[in-house]
């Protein structure tokens, strides 16, 4: 439960209240990551927050996207290169990317839920070859909102992926889709029973979407989402993060819709 | 402390209050020197005749409004003012006074005063909170020495104090109190009320009588089920539920469950 | 050398003074059966005896100079081997610090089975995947000397859950407690049990004293004040979560925590981050914490998922009974009735799941 001290290599404004902070170690190497897992980052005398990790930069870091919307997200979001702060981790299951090889691949996003995805396209497009059609799908409030917006263009292009972006408030300059991330997946194509997905995003949109793509008969087991919960220690002992049997740090956050379907669609559970 | 650039500035108010709760402040004999070091105690007239001229960084603010003046004097506050914090349950919740809130206040002033006709005073006693934007709200009567500390520490720190909601309960177990409605029969609002004082009154095998306000979340309906089986009466549940947070929506309610 | 018998538990409390441990055991304070360091024998609550109801605990006068007759106290082993409060880590400047405080050597004396089941659940949670050094140090500095239970008290159900009343395991000693003539019988459960007995006057158990002490746990098992049906449990509980048997229960219930908290299993905790006056150290200190607590389950920025009473009575329930068997592979629940005793409103965990299991099978559970 002791954090490690990692160094704020650099910070990098995303949106208006998001910043993608490059984490070192401030000695010795980075710890590997799987797509999906997670940190714990504790912001001095705030307290600390699991977040997801959004890809290794350039030299090596931990690339972490965070929102400011409590305390000590608010705190890391005005960490300047240079500050320390300490990490945990990672912890958490992961995306299995490479069990969707041979397989469709769906990547579903909404809002800030693109952070953990990156780290499967990544992958995906590290080996693409392996896969057969990959979409990517990206729900977002307005196209103020949308995330890495260079880095879904550059996809886009350049790696034979279906990169389709739906905002639920246009502005005037919008040319594409507007409403929920479900309403794009009638505009990729995938072949269900072949199909794996990835999900991360607000729960209603996980839910929303993970339903959809089982009803068009994607198997529920290849429907993997991320799911969040208060966290406090991140290693199964604080007993914040349970969903019915589930310790989300150690059995989460990657659930399969199998298992989590059932548990997301009781209230308040 | 010449070297320091400058230190944020501390104003202390009263407002319709006993003065327990600034005291506090002054209570804190340990910490008061380090306190000092960190803060420049600018407006305390309890401790010092010596006022220093606005703006504040953070105010602490006893009482609660009850005059015409001090509607206005609290604005006044709130402007010269960067952070705003109340303390005690007068200034975050109208305190003993808001009693008058159930009743008629020139009715009382008739029967206290001579020359009622010389009393200026409002129909109610409300909360800061009611009156002007408030930063943070500190909970008691009085308050907890090392909440007050814990509230000044954080403000420093630029953090949020680490002041827990929930029931009196959580503090009473963390103390090792033993429970005093179970083991001895004695009325404690306990379950009801907010945490804060330590468990202060249960650690002396007395009854918990709600000093704090509610807890994030009550069931006062089925504490009073179980205080009638201890004895009390309506008339007295609803007497403990109006004493210093009586205006509390949740006291409210359980006076008013209780026919109050 | 397997059981032998003791006279007197003078000589064990001053073996285990000088082997280096604080002897904390039963004690009378604010008239209740509290754990407290002893310095004697003497200091053990003779005569005591106590009657458990929901929500209702009181003490009684024995009259047989019995030193271990009641039932559970409001004390388990949980404050040692889990303290309210303790530091995680300081952050001094740009380092982090780990508190490595030496974990106090205590000999706790008079643990029921129960205690022992709750601290064998601890183990599994604390020393899990991700074990926990800490709670290591703690757990291997303690001395466990079990008291086979002879009076359950009436929320007791230890039977139910298999826990209990003969402690069969997990102590380093298990006494029990036998009348005319007064003594004990001592069972060795650890090597350093073993010397400690090596170190006290003793004599070897005649099969009268092992009759006698048999009697005593078998005696104790028919007087068990609750029982629960566990019967496939981790099925049926969580599948009953649409029961309107919740909505009854969170209708009794004042969501104060105490359950939990006296609760020798329950394990959750949060974590308070603070800064000193000058700022120099950060500290994070880990406290208990409750699935009662509104904050419990609240996520930045959104309400608290169990804003409910009646799913945070759910939550807490289906945990202890169903879902920590999927966690941690055994029951939550060790069957020592102090949620019950100490509920203020007095609600019985046997009682709400008799009634869901009854609300399963087709039947009215609302009262």
């Amino acid at each position: 439960m002791t954090p490690v001290p990692y160094r704020v290599r650099s910070r990098r404004p995303d949106r208006a209240d998001t910043v993608t902070l490059a984490l070192e170690p401030v000695t010795g190497p980075c710890p590997r990551f799987l797509p999906g897992q997670f940190t714990m980052i504790y912001a001095r005398g705030v307290g600390e927050i699991p977040i997801s990790i959004s890809g290794r930069g350039r030299t090596g870091t931990l690339l972490h996207t965070i929102r400011a919307v409590g305390a000590v997200s608010r705190a890391l979001c005005l960490a300047r290169p240079g500050d320390v702060v300490g990490v945990r981790g990672p912890y958490g299951t992961a995306f299995d990317v490479a069990g969707a090889a041979g397989l469709d691949v769906v990547v579903a996003a909404g809002g800030l839920g693109l952070a953990p995805l990156r780290t499967v396209v990544r992958r995906l497009i590290a080996h693409r070859s392996r896969y057969r059609r990959i979409s990517v799908i990206v729900g977002t409030r307005t196209p103020m909102t949308l995330m890495y917006p260079r880095e879904l263009a550059r996809w886009r292009a350049a790696y034979d992926l279906d990169v389709q972006v739906t905002v639920d408030h246009p502005d005037h300059a919008w040319p594409g889709p507007v409403g929920l991330v479900t309403k794009l997946i009638d505009r990729i194509v995938f072949e269900p029973r072949r199909t794996a997905a990835f999900v991360c995003g607000p729960e209603v949109m996980m839910r929303a979407a993970a339903d959809d793509l089982v009803a068009r008969g994607v198997p529920a087991r290849r429907v993997a989402l991320s799911l969040e919960r208060t966290m406090k220690c991140g290693v199964g002992r604080c007993g914040h993060c349970q969903l019915g049997p589930l310790l989300l740090c150690l059995d989460g956050p990657v659930v399969d819709y199998e298992r989590a379907g059932g548990l997301l669609a009781v209230k308040e559970l | 402390m010449g070297t320091r650039k400058s230190r944020p500035r501390l104003a202390v108010w009263k407002f319709a209050s006993c003065d327990g709760c600034q005291l506090t402040l002054l209570d804190c004999e340990d910490e008061l020197l380090s306190l000092a070091a960190e803060v420049e105690i600018a407006y305390f007239l309890e401790a010092s005749s010596a006022p220093g001229p606005g703006p504040y960084d953070l105010s602490l603010v006893e009482g609660s409004i009850t005059t015409p003046d001090d509607a206005a004097r609290i604005r006044h506050v709130r402007e010269v003012s960067k952070h705003l914090v109340t303390i005690g349950a007068c200034a975050t919740a109208g305190g003993v006074q808001a009693l008058r809130d159930f009743a008629d206040v020139r009715e009382f002033a008739s029967v206290v005063y001579a020359r009622p006709e010389y009393i200026a005073t409002l129909a109610t006693s409300t909360p800061i909170s009611a009156n002007v934007p408030v930063d943070f709200e500190l909970r008691g009567c009085p308050i907890d020495r090392r909440q007050l500390l814990e509230v000044i520490t954080a403000f420093l720190a630029g953090r949020r104090p680490v002041v827990p909601s929930h029931s009196v309960c959580v503090e009473c177990k963390l103390r090792g109190n033993v429970c005093v409605l179970v083991a001895h029969g004695t009325p404690c609002l306990g379950p009801v009320t907010q945490a804060g004082c330590g468990a202060l009154c249960p650690a002396f095998n007395r009854g918990c009588y709600g000093c704090f306000g509610p807890a994030d979340t009550t069931n006062s309906r089925a504490l009073n089920a179980k205080l009638r089986v201890l004895g009390m009466s309506d008339p007295e549940l609803v007497r403990v539920y109006r004493t210093f947070n009586a205006t509390e929506e949740q006291f409210v309610q359980a006076s008013e469950e209780a026919g109050g | 050398m397997d059981i032998v018998v003791i006279g007197s538990l003078e000589p064990l409390v001053v073996a285990l003074q000088t082997a280096g441990y604080t002897v904390v055991g039963p004690t009378v304070k604010d008239v209740a059966v509290r754990m407290a360091e002893i310095s004697s024998a003497a200091d053990l609550p003779a005569d005591v005896g106590d009657t458990q109801r929901p929500g209702n605990y009181r003490l009684t006068e024995r009259g047989d100079g019995m030193v271990f007759g009641f039932a559970a106290s409001p004390d388990s082993a949980k404050r040692f081997t889990q303290p309210p409060r303790q530091t995680l880590a300081r952050m001094r400047g740009r380092t982090f610090e780990e508190p490595r405080e030496e974990a106090p050597r205590v000999a706790l004396l008079g643990l029921r089975a129960c205690d022992l089941a709750a601290i064998a659940v601890q183990d599994r949670v604390f020393l899990g995947r991700h074990p926990d050094p800490a709670y290591r140090r703690r757990r291997e500095a303690l001395f466990l000397i079990a008291v086979n239970c002879a009076v359950p008290g009436g929320t007791c159900f230890c039977v139910s859950m298999g826990t209990g009343p003969k402690a069969t395991t997990g102590f380093d000693l298990a006494l029990t407690e036998l009348a005319a003539p007064h003594r004990f019988t001592v069972e060795i459960g650890s090597d350093r049990g073993a010397q400690i007995a090596a170190a006290i006057p003793h004599r070897p158990a005649t099969p009268d004293d092992l009759a006698a002490a048999e009697e005593v746990s078998r005696v104790a098992a028919t007087r068990m004040g609750r029982r629960v049906d566990t019967e496939d449990i981790q099925r049926w509980l969580p599948a009953a979560h649409d029961s309107p048997r919740w909505a009854d229960v969170a209708s009794r219930c004042l969501s104060c925590t105490n359950c939990t908290m006296v609760c020798p299993t329950c394990f959750c905790s949060t974590v308070e981050d603070g800064t000193g006056l000058t700022g120099d150290v950060a500290e994070r200190t880990e406290r208990w914490d409750s699935c009662f607590s509104l904050a419990f389950t609240e996520l930045s920025g959104q309400p608290p998922v169990r804003s409910s009473a009646l799913a945070r009575y759910r939550q807490w329930l289906t945990h202890k009974f169903a879902t920590w068997y999927d966690q941690f592979g055994t029951s939550g629940c060790v069957g020592c009735g102090r949620c019950i005793t100490w509920c203020p409103t007095g609600i019985d965990v046997t009682e709400e799941l008799a009634a869901l299991r009854g609300g399963t099978e087709g039947t009215s559970c609302i009262r």
